[in-house]
Parts: structure tokens; sequence; C-alpha cells
């Protein structure tokens, strides 16, 4: 039920009204006088080198105002990354290109229509070279793809060995030696981990506008990181943060593939500084598909051992993860989130060896989950097949080898401490609520009849909310920006004069309902009604440094600060009130629009009241100064750890390979919650993309290097049609690593629901004698597996 | 996704239409299929002519001896009609499944067939039903056969400046019943077919008297399986017989393979749909 309660309230998303109406202002709606449009010529071909470009018959077309290459760029270097391990994106070719949908060269022209024009009019040829594409072929460096770097194989990511200062203790002997046991039960999966596209509904844009007047530049983006990327720019433009600013309007969606800067914003920014007019360009789908970053790409021997009974000995994962051609923002660092939980939720030794290997493919990077939905695939697919064999009830197995609520902080192998959990409570809850032993019932009554229905149980643990801040040590900050600080978030609390309150933050939402939970918070502390309250967001002129939105930060970080500056508005408040009510400071209460005196509600004023005497000053208290605004800026101390326990029901038509997602239940522990419902929102939409990378979604790469799945068209996402309704439940175990006690929730459900719904679909071939098959699960795939398993 | 430069024209009628026609010329109807082509600039016709505003084409007609589906009726309206459901239930379920709401409320049945596209549904029911296409021009009207009609890969029999008025399906007759199946490329029903196949069936007596059968989404083009059909006459349309006439759902066909299957498995799903689709056309007789 809606309520206009504020924490822990359903509130309806303030944010919607205007987006379902259709009156949100995206950066595509923005267009100054004058605005100059932008088209790329992009690469047809993988690998080459290129043998000839010319843009003159293109400059000749009326309407072009300039046509760039990389010579025209080259003094502004590659683009930056914050980890600058493998080749970096030169802003335009640098006389090769290395995959499919490579800037080569960039055009300027009234209007886009004429850009587009003009793309097709340049001339360039190419000397092709053999593309590498398969990451074992990369991985074996037959052909290295930047000679310069001498090997394909950028990095390897060990468990022990990724942070030397840590001196962690090497595992892969207790994993080894476990083996070696008479009792041992060893479960061995290869198993592919598909490169995704993250298909944000709004497509990338950006508007940059130089006055020359005024020598500063206002950049309109579609991305999740305003601070970030006002630092990007300045850094690459050599100009001052001081004189760029940036602003997100609505963002529509995002999932990590807007948290990366881009050529092409870096280009939009130094075009419109070169010709002094506003420069925009918004991707096509099609360069949506091939030129926005991708995610996941992994291949990985995934090896459990255990006893005959169920307790688990160790984990071994031996993967390759495609960083595609070059490294943009995070690419190389990656695999290391999935690292961190590489355990799950379960006490064990681990082995851990990640190569990340350039292919000629678009960049990957941060997409909802970033490396965790990847270790949690093959941990979780691992442990099934590993039940499967010892004859155990996949979720008796699990419930086996949890950390126990009494055992945190509970330090990993890697170093770091799971925050807070009971992960035995949300498995249980789970049984409750999909009534476990009634699905069990029935699905073996429907096999019974010769159907092929099944069960698939998944859990997680996901690490976000980052800090600390000490990880900038090993590479993780924004430092390439010129922004030393890794994790900032950002809360401003303004009580206005006429008793309203302005909140403004440093988050980058794209969805998320930043503007709803923000005023329950700030509601909640100073009992201001939400009504009365306006959120702003996106804005790197404005609002406190705060680094963006991913990672499922923003409430954990920027919500802690919100919280803060909310307290600290109280405060002062607290003591206007208390001169204003002749009464104590510490007798003040705030509650419904005002505060009064505890135990005596009328004796009360209300904000508009207290806002007054803050503003006007000459009735304030001793030593308090004028105005009602506190800003905090905070740096996490630790990151949270966020988890839960998936369950998905399926049927496979034996005919075709068609797989049904029956029904889908989902017990998340997120912590403490502001908005349950905008809670259940983010998993929501995250199960559906998880369901995406189980069934349909395949960012393929023919052998050459064609990106063969570059539009909507043979890149089908799930749609609402394509789902049950999901039933959810929560426990909620706080985090005491922040003061509302909130751990994150955007990324959870993806990280939940791909193995769960491969689970499900393996267990329904369990007749059959199936024990793997690789995502997505199409029918061709599912049904070559049951011919293979019949033959 | 910035088409060529093109000119725009919207005739009221029909001769105005024709007139605007000529070789640099294309006919738009819903555009769910030319706009995508033109924005990827994979086509780049000098003159779109939109018959968007033609009146009298958007009408589904009893003409006493055949159903007339003119050339703006879209998708959901052939799904929902009640005489598509009386005289062409396969087309009625095959309209239902193509695409989404959107594109079903501006997509148009006629333009389907116009476009021949290998995976397309509609079609396939057109053919099964015996569907003739009335072609018009400034010269008057003929009529061709929906399976001549759909020449080959995304080419009707039409030249440039001619309209495609209406798809005219036989009525239905006592003993007759048909149905249209499918697995979408997103599995279940939903977008284009993997495979799909359509079959009209005859019956009289208790045996097969009459049957087209049509397949989409595994060959070149939407195409008829008259030896499927030729296997079913006769027979009593029993399990075993529907098994065995499907076994030929792919004689005649060269089956091409793509993202969604492999020549073996789109072989297969033929096959399988073909059973499934004349086995619901049967079964809707017997109900
Ligand atoms: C998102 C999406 C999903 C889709 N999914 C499916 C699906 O699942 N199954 C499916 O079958 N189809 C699908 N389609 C295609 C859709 O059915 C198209 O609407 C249909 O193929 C074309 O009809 P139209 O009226 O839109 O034709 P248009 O796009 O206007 O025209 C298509 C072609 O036919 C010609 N044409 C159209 N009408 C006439 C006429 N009366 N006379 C002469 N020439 C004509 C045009 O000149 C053009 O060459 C999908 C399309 C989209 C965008």
């Amino acid at each position: 039920m809606a309520t206009t309660s504020v924490m822990g309230g359903v509130v309806k998303r303030r944010e919607d009204p205007a987006l379902i109406q259709g009156l949100g202002k995206y950066t595509d709606d923005f267009a100054p006088v004058g605005t100059l449009r932008v088209a790329f010529l992009r690469s047809p071909v993988a690998r080459a080198r290129i043998t000839r470009l010319d843009t003159s018959r293109a400059k000749e077309i009326p309407g072009v105002v300039a046509v760039y290459t990389h010579d025209d760029v080259a003094h502004l270097g590659p683009l930056l990354a914050q980890v600058p391990v493998g080749k970096l994106r030169p802003l335009l070719a640098a006389g090769e290109v290395n995959h499919v949908g490579e800037a080569i060269a960039m055009v300027v022209a009234e209007d886009r229509y004429i850009a587009q024009d003009a793309v097709e009019a340049i001339e360039v040829d190419f000397d092709e070279l053999p593309a590498v594409i398969d990451l074992r072929k990369a991985a074996s460096d037959e052909v290295v793809i930047h000679e310069e770097l001498g090997s394909n194989v950028l990095h390897t990511w060990t468990y022990h060995g990724y942070w030397e200062a840590l001196g962690l203790e090497d595992q892969t002997p207790q994993v080894d030696e476990a083996m070696q046991r008479e009792d041992a039960v060893v479960v061995s999966l290869d198993m592919v981990n598909q490169r995704l596209i993250p298909v944000a509904i709004e497509p990338r844009s950006v508007l940059a506008e130089y006055e020359p007047g005024y020598g500063r530049l206002t950049v309109h983006s579609s991305t999740q990181v305003p601070h970030a990327l006002a630092g990007a720019i300045a850094t690459q433009l050599e100009m001052s943060i001081r004189d760029v600013r940036v602003v997100a309007p609505e963002v529509g969606g995002g999932f990590g593939c807007k948290l990366n800067v881009y050529n092409d914003e870096i280009l939009v920014a130094w075009a419109s500084r070169e010709l002094g007019r506003p420069v925009k360009w918004t991707e096509t789908r099609r360069e949506a598909a091939g030129a926005t970053i991708h995610g996941r790409g992994w291949v990985a021997t995934a090896t459990l051992v255990g006893t005959r009974d169920g307790q688990f000995l160790g984990y071994k994962l031996e993967g390759i993860a495609d960083m595609g051609a070059y490294s943009q923002n995070f690419t190389v660092a990656i695999p290391l989130l999935g690292l961190w939980i590489a355990s799950g939720q379960y006490k064990m030794p681990v082995s851990w060896t990640v190569d990340c290997v350039v292919t000629n493919t678009m960049t990957t990077d941060a997409y909802r989950g970033a490396g965790r939905p990847e270790a949690i695939y093959y941990l979780e697919r691992i442990i099934d097949a590993y039940a499967r064999e010892i004859g155990m009830d996949p979720i008796e197995v699990r419930e086996k080898n949890f950390w126990q609520p009494e055992e945190f902080p509970a330090t990993l192998g890697c170093g770091f401490a799971l925050d807070s959990g009971d992960y035995a409570a949300a498995t249980q809850r789970l049984k409750e609520i999909a009534d476990y032993e009634g699905l069990k019932r029935r699905r073996d009554e429907a096999r019974a009849e010769g159907r092929l229905v099944g069960i698939g149980v998944g859990s997680y643990v996901e690490v976000c909310g980052f800090g600390p801040a000490v990880l900038a040590d090993i590479g993780f900050s924004w430092s390439a920006y010129g922004l030393p600080s890794s994790f900032n978030g950002s809360g401003l609390v303004r009580v206005n004069p006429d008793g309203t309150a302005t909140v403004i933050i440093g988050t980058g939402p794209s969805g998320q309902g930043h503007q709803t939970a923000w005023a329950q918070i700030v509601s909640d502390g100073l009992g201001i009604p939400l009504d009365d309250i306006r959120v702003h967001h996106g804005d790197s002129a404005t609002s406190p440094m705060g680094i963006g939105t991913f990672g499922s930060r923003s409430l954990a970080v920027d919500g802690t600060a919100t919280f803060a500056a909310t307290e600290a508005v109280r405060e002062k408040a607290a003591k206007i009130a208390a001169k204003l009510l002749e009464a104590a400071p510490e007798d003040i209460v705030f509650a419904d629009g005002g505060a009064h005196v505890a135990g005596s509600p009328d004796r009360g004023v209300d904000w508009k009241a207290i806002a007054q005497a803050a503003y006007q000053g000459h009735t304030l208290p001793e030593g308090v100064d004028s105005g009602l605004e506190e800003t905090i800026i905070h740096t996490p101390g630790n990151a949270t750890w966020p988890f839960g326990t998936h369950l998905a029901m399926v049927e496979v038509d034996p005919d075709t390979g068609d797989v049904e997602l029956l029904e889908y239940y989902a017990v998340d522990d997120c912590g403490n919650q502001v908005n349950p419902m905008i809670v259940n929102g983010q998993v929501h939409g995250g199960i559906a993309q998880g369901v995406g990378q189980a069934l349909f979604e395949d960012a393929y790469y023919d052998q050459d290097g064609n990106l063969l799945t570059g539009s909507l068209v043979d890149y089908p996402i799930p749609t609402a049609a394509d789902l049950p309704s999901f039933q959810l439940s929560h426990t909620v175990t706080p985090t005491p690593v922040n003061p509302m006690g909130v751990k994150g929730i955007g990324e959870a459900g993806t990280i939940g629901s791909a193995h769960t719904v491969v689970n499900a679909v393996v267990d329904a071939l369990e007749p059959l004698g199936v024990k793997h098959v690789d995502m997505p699960l199409r029918p061709r795939k599912v049904w070559a597996a049951i011919q293979e398993a019949r033959a | 996704m910035y088409p060529r430069q093109f000119d725009y024209v919207a005739p009221t009628s029909l001769d105005e239409a024709y007139g605007a026609l000529g070789d640099d010329s294309k006919v738009l109807a819903g555009g769910m299929s030319l706009i995508p082509l033109m924005k990827m600039r994979l086509l780049s016709p000098g003159t779109l002519v939109d018959i968007g505003r033609i009146p009298g084409l958007d009408a589904i007609e009893d003409k006493g001896d055949h159903i007339s589906i003119g050339a703006l009726v879209r998708h959901s309206t052939t799904a929902g009609h009640p005489l598509i459901a009386q005289h062409a239930p396969a087309l009625a379920q095959a309209a239902g499944m193509t695409g989404d709401v959107q594109v079903r409320n501006r997509g148009t049945t006629c333009g389907s067939l116009a476009h021949v596209d290998v995976a397309a549904d509609q079609p396939a029911a057109v053919l099964a039903h015996g569907g003739v296409a009335v072609v018009g021009s400034a010269s008057g009207t003929r009529e061709v056969m929906a399976d001549a009609f759909c020449m080959d890969t995304l080419t009707a029999d039409l030249s440039p400046n001619e309209i495609l008025l209406e798809i005219r399906l036989p009525k239905a007759g006592p003993g007759e019943g048909s149905a249209y199946d499918k697995l979408g490329r997103r599995g279940g029903h939903s977008d284009y077919a993997v495979a799909g196949v359509a079959a009209w069936v005859k019956m009289d007596a208790g045996s097969i008297t009459d049957a087209r059968v049509a397949i989409t989404g595994v060959g070149t083009k939407p195409s008829l399986l008259p030896e499927v059909s030729q296997a079913l006459i006769g027979t009593d349309g029993s399990e075993s017989a529907v098994a065995s006439a499907a076994e030929h759902a792919v004689d005649g066909v060269t089956v091409l393979e793509d993202l969604y299957g492999s020549v073996e498995y789109k072989t297969h799903l033929a096959k399988v749909y073909a059973k499934r689709a004349i086995q619901k056309a049967i079964g809707s007789i017997r109900a």
C-alpha cells in the first residue's frame, strides 16, 4: 500500500509522473540555437591497417563544418583510463583499427542527416589483418593483436596475489591437497559466461557548449558519473575542472555502460571548444550495440571439491576474461570485483586465476554486476553439479557450508571481510515462500508424466558500496580524471526560507528513484513533509563531489552523506527552535512539519518559522550563524555485502528445446530498506537482466569479428511479456558499515538470477543425463543438448 | 539511423498514388519494415508514397464469395476480426503472434505479404488459405496467387508502380479448419518465426479431402509445402498420418542456417511445427 510515511515506507516514485507522461527531459531533448551535429565513420572490419583515408569529398558537402581524423586529435592523447593496463583507445583510429565499430573519423555538420551523408563520402582503404576473436586462441598468443604489448594476455588476477601488500596466503595447495583426499568428490565443468550488450533504453548522448566569452564548457551527457566526466574532460582537454560543468538530465538506463567516459564525449567537448559552437552527438542503436562497452565475456573451468556428505573442501576457477581491443575506464579491473566474492556464501579455500585477454572486439567493462555475476555463476553452477553428483538436495548442500551469523565479520581468503549476514535465514525464507517441498512434488509429478520440468536454486553474495578508500592503492580510484578521491558520495541538505527543503546529491541516477528515497531520508530526519522536499542530482556545478551512481553504491555512500547532513541541519534547527520556544535544544522534537517541545505537542513552531529565524539572523541564539544548510562529503570505511537466494521453476519442450520460465522466487537481503517498493523494482529489473543472459542475450562476433547481433532484431532482450510474475521476499540484516544499516540492491537481482535459471534448466534435463548447457539457453542449444544426451 | 534524402508524398486517392509512383519510389504502409531499412541506409527510395491517407483501404469485408483484407488493415485488426476468426483462423493466429502491440497496431497484413521477409508470420497463413493478391496500377488490376506473389527473399511480384490493394481469401466451408504455430526467436510465440507453419485442412466423413500447408522462417521465403498436403490427403488425420506427412516439411525448401538455428535444427523444427499446426487444424474441425 502506498503511504506518505517515510523511512521504510512504500512511497510512490516521485520521478515517475513526468516520465510516464513523456515529459522527462533527456540529453537529446536539449539543443541550444546553432547546435551542430556529429556522425562517426566506424570501421566495418575487425583488424586492419588504414592505408588511405580521404575526407576531401566529405568536407565539400554543403553544411559540413568539419571532418576530423586522428591527426587532428592526436595531441589530446588516447582516452584516459583508471586502470591503464592494455592498449588505451585512441580518440580516433590511429592508422589501424582493432574492432568493428571503432571510430575512424568524426563529421560535424549543420544537421545529423548531412553529417551521415558526409560519413558516406569519406574514402578509406584497409589492409586487413587476421582478427582474433576466440578467447582461448587469443590467450595462446598465436596472433598478438598489439605487437608493442608482446602478448594478448594483459594481466592475470589471482586470489592471493592481486594485492601484494596484503600478504595473502595462496590457498591453491589446500585446494589441490583436498582433491587428493580419499573421500574427495571432484566436480569440474567448462562454462561460458557470454558477452552481453548493456542496452540502455536511452542511447548515449552528449551535448557540449563551449562559451568563448566565458571560457567555460557546459556538457550535458547521458552519464552515470557527472563529476567524473567533468574531471575527465578537464584533464583530457587540459582545462580546469572549475571551467567544466557536466549535467546529467534524465538518464534512461545505464547498467554500468554509462559509467565509462567515452571518446565521443571527449571529442564532442573538444569540437565545441574548437568551433565555438554547441555540438551534439546521440548514438544510434547500432552504435549502442557495437561502440558502447560490453559486459561479461568469460570462459572458465570451475572445479569444486567436497566430501560425499556435502562438505566443501575447496574451489578452483581457471578463467579467461575478454577485455576487447582497447582498455577503457576499469576494463582490466572488472574481474577483480568477481574475485572478492569468489567463495560466495561459503566457507572454503579458493584458488582463482583469471587471465585478461585482448580480442578484436568492443571493449568490455562494468555491466550490471560487473565481474560478480560471472564469479557467482561459475560457483553456483558447479555447486549444483556437485550436489547432483553426491545426490544431495541443492539447498541442503548450500546450507551445510554457509558462513554462520555469529562468524561475521567473516574474513575471506582474499583479505576482505563480509560485513554481516544470515544466509541460512534468507534460504529458509525462500523455502517458505516457494513452498519448496510442494514445488519438488509438482516437479516430480510432471516428470512422472514425461514432462521436462526443473527447479533451480542459486545463492549469491555481492560486494558493493565501495570503499574503502585504500583501494586506490591498487588502482581502484578515479585519479586518472584528476579526482584523487576514490569513492566519495555527497549530500547537501538545505532548508529554504519558506520551510521547504532542497537536497542536492552527487549521484547520477538512471532510473533508481533517488528523488524519492532521498526525500524519505530527509523527511524522516527533519519531519518536513515529502511534498515539501525536492531532490536534485546530476549537476557537477551545483552538487558537492560525489563520484556517481554505479556499483549499487548511491544509498550506502551518498545516502549516508545525506543522512549525516540531515542530522547536522536538525541539530542547528533544534537550537533555533529551542530559542523560539524558550526550551532547551535537547528537548526539541521534530515531527509533522515542525518542531515542538518533548511532551508538549502544543508548544511548537513550523519549519517556516524556524527557517525565517535562521535566515533573518537577529533572533538567532548566541554562537549560531545564519542559514540552514549542511554539506557532507563521505567516503565509506568499507564496502557492503548484500546476499540472497533465488529459485526458478522451468519447463523445457522436449521437441523444440524451448524453455518456459514458469515461476520465480527471490529472497534478497540488502539490510535496512528506505523504500521497499524501489527495492523490489530493482530486484525485478535485475532478475529480468539475469534471465535475459540465461535465455536470450548474446553479443555474438563471428570469427571475422563481425558483430552479428548489432540491432535489437538480433539481440533480443526480455520484456514483461517474456517473464512470469516474480515472488519476492526479503530478510533484513543491517550492515554495521553505515548508520542507516543499508546495503546496495541495484545489481543483486542480476547477480542472483542467471545461474538460478540455468540450474533449473539443467535440472529439467536431468532425467536425460544432461550436465550442462551454455548460456544463452536458446531453444537450438537446449535441443542440441537433448539430442546429444539421447544419442 | 538517419536515412538518405527522399521525397514524401501522401496522396488521398489511388489515382494520385499511381501518378506519384515511379521507378525510384516505394509504397509506405505501416512502415514497420520499410522505415528501419531506410534508417540503416540499406534501402534509399527517392520518393515515399504514403498510402495511409487513401480512403477505403482499411476494411476487412465479406464480398460474398471471398473475404477481402484491404491494404491498410493492421495486424491487430486482422488478429481480432470476427470474419478472419471464422474464415481464416490461421491468419488471425499468425497476426496475433506478429511482433508486439505497437507493431501490430501499425504494421499491415498486406505490407507483411508485400515485404516477403523470410521469417514473416502472416504470409504463411495467407498461403495456406489459398489467398490471392490483388495488385493495382494506373493500367488496372491483376490477381496473383499469394504463393506466386512471394517470389523470393524480400521480393514480391510487384513492380515499382504497383500497389497491393487487397488480399482475397476463400470463405470457409463445412469441414474446414486451419491453424498457425511457431517457435519465436525469443522462445514461445514471441518475435519473428524461427520456424512457423500454417495448415489448412478440409475433412469429409473422417478423412482429409484437401489440405494446404505453408512454412516460414526456415527457407528463403514463406512457401507452400505441396508434398505435405499430398501426404495428408486421403488419410484419416490420425497422429501417425500427420506425423508422416510432416516428414515432408522441408521438401523443396532450401533450409538456411541463422543465429537461431542450424540447418539440422530448423529442419527438425519444420517437422515439429508442421505436425503441431496440422493437428491443431484437424482438432479445430473435430471440435
Ligand atoms: C519490432 C518489430 C517486430 C516485428 N516482429 C515481427 C514478427 O514477429 N513477425 C512478423 O511477421 N513480422 C514482424 N515484424 C514486421 C512487421 O510485421 C511489418 O509490419 C510488416 O512486415 C510490414 O508491414 P508494414 O505495413 O509495416 O509495411 P511497410 O514497412 O510500410 O512496407 C514494407 C514493404 O512492403 C511494401 N509495401 C507495403 N504495403 C504495400 C502495398 N500495399 N503495396 C505495395 N507495396 C507495399 C513497402 O513498399 C515496403 O517495401 C516486426 C517489425 C518490427 C519493427
